[in-house]
């Protein structure tokens, strides 16, 4: 399925040119910007955004990564200079409002900025749409995701790490679809495996991979979609439905791919 | 003043002593780690330990053993004010002091005592048999065998008795209440301890005065060797509950601390004004180390967690590492580290204060595998009934294994130095970061 929208999407350098400020600056993170899967989120909030018309900007080229990864695997050193340089940059354009669709930049922007000079309105993208919706500024349709059973797959940084479990679970409820939860969801959601720099390298040895284990709760509760909140997550989550060779029965989305594509975007 | 009273006073005296040297102990251990400061935002600490710990809320997510803990520790500390009434029965000499001020109180009070004296004995056969009988698997890890499964059973074998000890004292002064001897003083109303009078009813006076007083030392001088079985064993969590549950986290779980001493220097880096040249203003102490690699680079908020640990295990029974069969259980991290800090202080008291015995804890107690299997998803944080944060132990092991040690699985190096070179965990250039914008 080829995407051929045109996208209208502007750098923060563009508008400071023009002398404009947006509402919002999405951040996009490295996942948003390199993985084939997650690109596919990015476009599709930034679908949404268009639609709607919400005045946002990228740093485009002038991101780098939160340091996350840094910071998890143990190199605190390597963590503050990305967050040094990307607070100057933030700062430099006197950003106040930060949204994005990766529960690893959020909970860093949001929570280990500040204390090095970066305080910012941070926001996970569920956490956004869901303002969008209650100021009537978006509208959930559903199309043909109205009346699939969906289960939500809670990010540990969005979900225990921060404290957000209902901001996904009301767009879900919106798509008019049927919200089955994981048995461990919430405060008892089963980490995907990918954190803390799992991502980046084989697992300990073990008797079963995480994402693996995670399928007992998705093949109990049957959903048609599982809808997640993070890129790193939609990769644990699509590799865990292939090893079980059921990808034709169960789809994994993105909650902003959800409405984008039941808006018909 | 009888040759009775007289040793009550001593072995009182004694076993307060005992406890006392016992608990400075731990807290001079506690505070062998590094100082943090813990002093803000105290409403909001009293009402999490209101909560947490005087309300056990973490508790009742599990409801069956959360409930019937509750029950046990009501009863603990309900009992507890009929100590004090033994204590001072035991000095004094006299029987049932309380009695006659409290009037018509005093009955309600042992008559609920006995009540939740059975509701303790009860729920306490129950863990005996979860422990021992029934397959539960937080029970079973590794970490669990030996030791710990014995101070386990330990405590809940001493409750039985205990609580035995307690209703048959009961049972047999109401005989002798009965029986009009002098010293026993009708007083106080025995719903449970009623049913035991058959078993005792045959027995001379004399015989049941030597019961009576048998059961009476054996209950207090189980509870003051009780007490002073705690600084041993995980059930000091009795007392550390409460203050660790004060002393925890308030922020948000996914924030993890900005270490100062790091901030410092790329703040330095960062600023252009600082002369590249210039000596560097570091003070003439010792240069702290980077992460933990021995118990003493720990905060004493982990150490205090390290002592609060019950070995529960519900932070295992959620941690995705160990559910998949990995070396790692956060349990075995507080376990250890405790065990650890045990074995610095017998060495303190031993051989001085800057005695090394060329051991630590990361290395000689915690494997490296079991670190690198973390996902830091806050799971066992999140379960810990007395906000223990196991995750805090493991960040600053790998911060030492990676910024002291230069330790690392190479695949994470690979990841680091992408993010050094172009910004990003993987190899892609900068400069295609919006590349996404025209792709279809
Ligand atoms: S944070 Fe680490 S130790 Fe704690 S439950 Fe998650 S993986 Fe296990
Ligand atoms: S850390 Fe907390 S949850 Fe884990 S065993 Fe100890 S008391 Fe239980």
């Amino acid at each position: 399925m080829s995407d051929t929208t045109t996208l209208k999407v502007n750098t923060m350098a563009d508008l400071m040119a023009k002398g404009e400020k947006p509402e919002i600056l999405f951040w996009v993170g490295c996942a948003g910007s390199f993985d084939d899967r997650a690109k596919k989120i990015t476009r599709s909030l930034v679908k949404i955004l268009n639609s709607i018309d919400v005045n946002f900007a990228i740093l485009g080229t002038e991101e780098s990564c939160t340091g996350d990864p840094a910071k998890r695997a143990g190199n605190e050193f390597l963590f503050q200079m990305q967050a040094m340089t990307n607070i100057q940059v933030l700062n430099g354009y006197e950003v106040k409002k930060i949204v994005t669709t990766c529960p690893h930049c959020f909970n860093t922007l949001k929570n280990e900025y500040p204390s090095l000079g970066g305080e910012y309105d941070v926001m996970h993208h569920s956490q956004f749409l869901q303002q969008l919706l209650q100021e009537g500024r978006l509208k959930i349709e559903g199309g043909s995701f109205q009346g699939k059973k969906i289960s939500f797959h809670d990010p540990c940084y969005l979900g225990r790490g921060n404290g957000e479990y209902e901001a996904p679970r009301k767009l879900i409820e919106e798509l008019d679809a049927d919200l089955v939860e994981l048995k461990r969801c919430k405060t008892k959601g089963l980490c995907c495996g990918a954190g803390g720099a799992q991502m980046f390298k084989e697992a300990e040895k073990g008797t079963k991979e995480i994402n693996i284990e995670r399928m007992d709760d998705v093949e109990e509760a049957k959903p048609d979609i599982v809808a997640v909140g993070c890129p790193f997550c939609m990769t644990m989550m699509t590799d865990g439905v292939k090893n079980k060779e059921k990808e034709d029965s169960i789809k994994v989305y993105d909650l902003a791919e959800l409405i984008a594509e039941g808006n018909s975007l | 003043m009888g040759l009775s009273n007289l040793l009550f006073i001593l072995i009182f005296l004694a076993c307060v002593v005992w406890f006392t040297i016992n608990v400075r102990k731990i807290r001079r251990n506690i505070l062998l780690g590094k100082e943090v400061v813990i002093n803000d935002r105290k409403p909001e600490r009293w009402k999490k330990m209101f909560m947490i710990a005087i309300g056990q809320s973490k508790m009742v997510k599990k409801p069956v053993s959360g409930i019937l803990h509750i029950l046990v520790y009501l009863g603990f500390v309900i009992i507890n004010i009929e100590v004090l009434e033994i204590i001072i029965d035991g000095i004094a000499g006299t029987h049932r002091i309380f009695a006659s001020p409290l009037g018509s109180v005093y009955d309600f009070l042992i008559g609920s005592f006995e009540i939740l004296a059975l509701l303790v004995l009860v729920a306490v056969i129950i863990f005996l048999i979860r422990r021992n009988l029934l397959n539960i698997k937080r029970f079973g890890f590794r970490e669990m065998l030996g030791w710990p499964k014995t101070d386990a059973n330990i405590i809940l074998i001493v409750e039985v008795l205990l609580m035995t000890a307690f209703l048959s004292m009961n049972a047999t002064d109401q005989i002798l209440q009965a029986r009009g001897e002098a010293h026993y003083v009708e007083a106080g109303m025995y719903p449970i301890s009623s049913f035991l009078i058959p078993f005792f009813e045959s027995y001379s006076s004399s015989s049941l005065i030597a019961i009576e007083r048998g059961m009476w030392w054996f209950h207090i001088v189980g509870i003051l060797l009780f007490l002073n079985y705690l600084p041993y064993s995980k059930h000091f969590h009795i007392i550390l509950a409460f203050p660790n549950v004060y002393y925890s986290k308030l922020e948000q779980k996914g924030a993890f601390d900005n270490m100062e001493s790091v901030r410092k220097e790329v703040e330095m880096m960062f600023d252009p004004a600082a002369d590249p040249y210039a000596a560097p203003v570091e003070p003439a102490s010792e240069p702290e180390r980077f992460g933990a690699k021995d118990v003493q680079d720990l905060s004493w908020k982990s150490l205090m967690d390290a002592y609060s640990c019950t070995e529960c295990g519900r932070c295992t029974q959620q941690c995705p590492a160990s559910q998949t069969g990995k070396l790692l259980s956060p349990r075995k991290i507080m376990m250890d580290t405790r065990d650890r800090l045990e074995e610095v202080g017998k060495n303190i008291d031993k051989h001085g204060k800057d005695y090394s015995d060329g051991k630590s804890l990361l290395g000689d107690y915690i494997q490296e595998e079991e670190l690198w299997a973390c996902t830091t998803c806050n799971a066992c944080v999140e379960a810990c009934p007395v906000s223990i944060n196991p995750l805090s132990i493991i960040m600053e092991m790998r911060r030492s294994l990676v910024m002291e040690d230069s330790k690392i699985p190479q695949e994470l190096t690979g990841m680091l130095t992408n993010m050094e070179n172009n910004g990003a965990p993987w190899q892609f250039s900068p400069t295609d970061r919006a590349n996404w914008v025209n792709e279809s």
